[in-house]
């Protein structure tokens, strides 16, 4: 029989299979080997951390490809790459590339103010950011095999990641408990197609694997979100803009193995260094608000 | 004494899944399906009582070291010699396979045969296609294969099960199984059915060793 590629089901099998995991910013083969050595399930290919991209403003766009094709030839694990919203052509190169998934991104600057990319036509899966119910369905309408939830990256500070995953919750639980005739008054309010909204009523959960991220920056951070209901944990600027990247990296990872083993979080929370600095979320003026874009 | 063993044969099978990352859900969910219980295995103490475990799905490198570091290594080799039937999916072969073409990784290496890793390709290259499994019937089954491994070469008296092309893509040695692909991606659940009749028989064979013991 006829081997198919780029199918749905492959395209969300592979984040099915990232589960229970952390993917890291990595903007280096070393720092990627560091992460894959730490237990990292994959890592996001970066030419700037979102910290280095917030601190430097101006246009962020997708990383040059030299940076990609060392850290896809220094790991075994899935290897990741950002293009901008909207950005197809950026995604073209990026599978051209044969990176593993795209992330398109609100990290980079959006390329259209409209339109996502048509994520159908691609044979790499992608994943996108959510902050509820509505984006993410809109997402999956698009062609994506896996949400994170945005959170506000960059920031190290875990609250708007949060946020979102709470208001996720609490859409999926809205939907879940919605009769028939609600069901379409719902789907207008969320701005979400009806078929979706179905499907997440008769699942109890988004139809894909779901991940946390923005402002994750400790082992304790990774718990909370799994135990929110995450399947995994995105950490971006957290681990490299850390006192010691590599013990935090690997405290990250066994903190989603153990996320509801208080006593195993302790142990692996001890010495790790300094945090990375992190951002009361108010003192950030809206252009900076990555978690804004997206449409 | 003949309604005490089938009480006890009816008790339902407890199959142990190792969740220290990947598709552990999913097992679990097949296994449920088929009427025995599922139990998330994240330290040795909660492999206490199983009758058979799957290693799961996911990076086989990330998995390798949760095994090693929470102390599952050990208990994981005991329950083997036990005579305990364990089934790994994709990284949870790599894990199976005795050796693995071009990589030093922490393995248990449980099946005489040699794997290699992302052996397809990149993600872009993943696939599905019907695949013929003899042992499971004549109904080709969908096998899913995702940055997939395959075996390169089996050892007497580790078998190969089915081929792709010309790549082993699952085996069976004994009470040890192994897939390339991922049958708890789908609905078809004749692996996960094939996996519980090595249990069941794994276990009535001990619980005979056990009364001949005079143990009952």
């Amino acid at each position: 029989m006829e081997a198919q590629q780029g199918t749905l089901r492959v395209k969300t099998g592979l984040a099915e299979m990232l589960k229970g995991g952390v993917i890291m910013d990595v903007t280096t083969p070393e720092q990627a080997k560091i992460a894959e050595r730490a237990g990292a399930c994959a890592v996001m290919a970066l030419e700037r951390v979102p910290a280095d991209i917030r601190a430097a403003g101006g246009v962020a766009r997708m990383a040059d490809p030299t940076i990609i094709k060392a850290i896809m030839g220094a790991v075994t694990i899935p290897v990741m790459a950002k293009a901008r919203i909207g950005h197809f052509v950026e995604a073209q190169v990026l599978e051209a590339l044969g990176a593993d998934y795209i992330d398109e991104s609100e990290v980079l600057t959006p390329a259209d103010d409209k339109y996502h990319i048509n994520k159908h036509s691609f044979k790499v899966p992608f994943v996108c950011g959510a902050r509820n119910l509505g984006e993410a369905l809109r997402r999956l309408a698009e062609g994506a095999a896996m949400i994170r939830t945005k959170g506000e990256p960059g920031t190290g500070n875990v609250v708007e990641a949060v946020r979102h995953m709470r208001q996720m919750n609490e859409d999926i639980r809205r939907v879940s408990a919605a009769s028939d005739e609600e069901l379409v008054a719902i789907a207008k309010d969320l701005g979400a197609p009806v078929e979706l909204v179905a499907e997440v009523r008769r699942l109890g959960r988004l139809p894909v694997v779901n991940f946390a991220a923005g402002g994750i920056a400790t082992p304790a951070d990774a718990a909370l979100m799994m135990q929110l209901g995450c399947d995994g944990v995105f950490v971006g600027s957290g681990i490299f803009k850390s006192g010691n990247p590599e013990a935090r990296a690997r405290a990250i990872v066994r903190a989603v193995t153990h996320y509801n083993d208080p006593k195993i979080l302790a142990e692996i929370s001890e010495n790790l260094g300094e945090a990375m600095p992190g951002v009361e979320i108010s003192t950030i003026t809206q252009p900076g608000r990555m978690q804004e874009r997206g449409w | 004494m003949v309604g005490m063993a089938e009480a006890w044969n009816e008790a339902p099978l407890r199959i142990g899944v190792v969740a220290m990352q990947g598709a552990f859900r999913e097992h679990a969910r097949a296994i449920r399906t088929l009427g025995a219980e599922a139990v998330e295995v994240r330290r040795p103490e909660q492999m206490e009582g199983l009758d058979g475990l799957i290693l799961p799905g996911g990076e086989s490198t990330a998995i390798g070291q949760l095994i090693q570091e929470f102390g599952l290594d050990p208990a994981l080799r005991r329950f083997a010699e036990e005579g305990r039937p364990v089934y790994g999916t994709c990284a949870g072969m790599i894990l199976l396979a005795k050796d693995v073409a071009g990589s030093q990784q922490y393995r248990l290496g449980l099946m005489d045969m040699r794997a290699q890793r992302n052996a397809f390709g990149r993600q872009r290259e993943s696939f599905e296609t019907g695949l013929a499994v003899p042992a499971l019937g004549e109904e080709p089954f969908p096998a899913v294969f995702i940055r997939a491994p395959y075996i390169e070469s089996v050892q007497s008296p580790c078998e190969a099960l089915a081929v792709y092309g010309d790549k082993i893509v699952m085996a069976r040695e004994g009470r040890f199984l192994a897939t390339a692909f991922h049958p708890e991606l789908t609905d078809d659940l004749r692996v996960h059915r094939y996996f519980l009749d090595m249990v069941r028989q794994a276990k009535e064979e001990r619980d005979l060793a056990k009364g001949r013991a005079g143990v009952l």
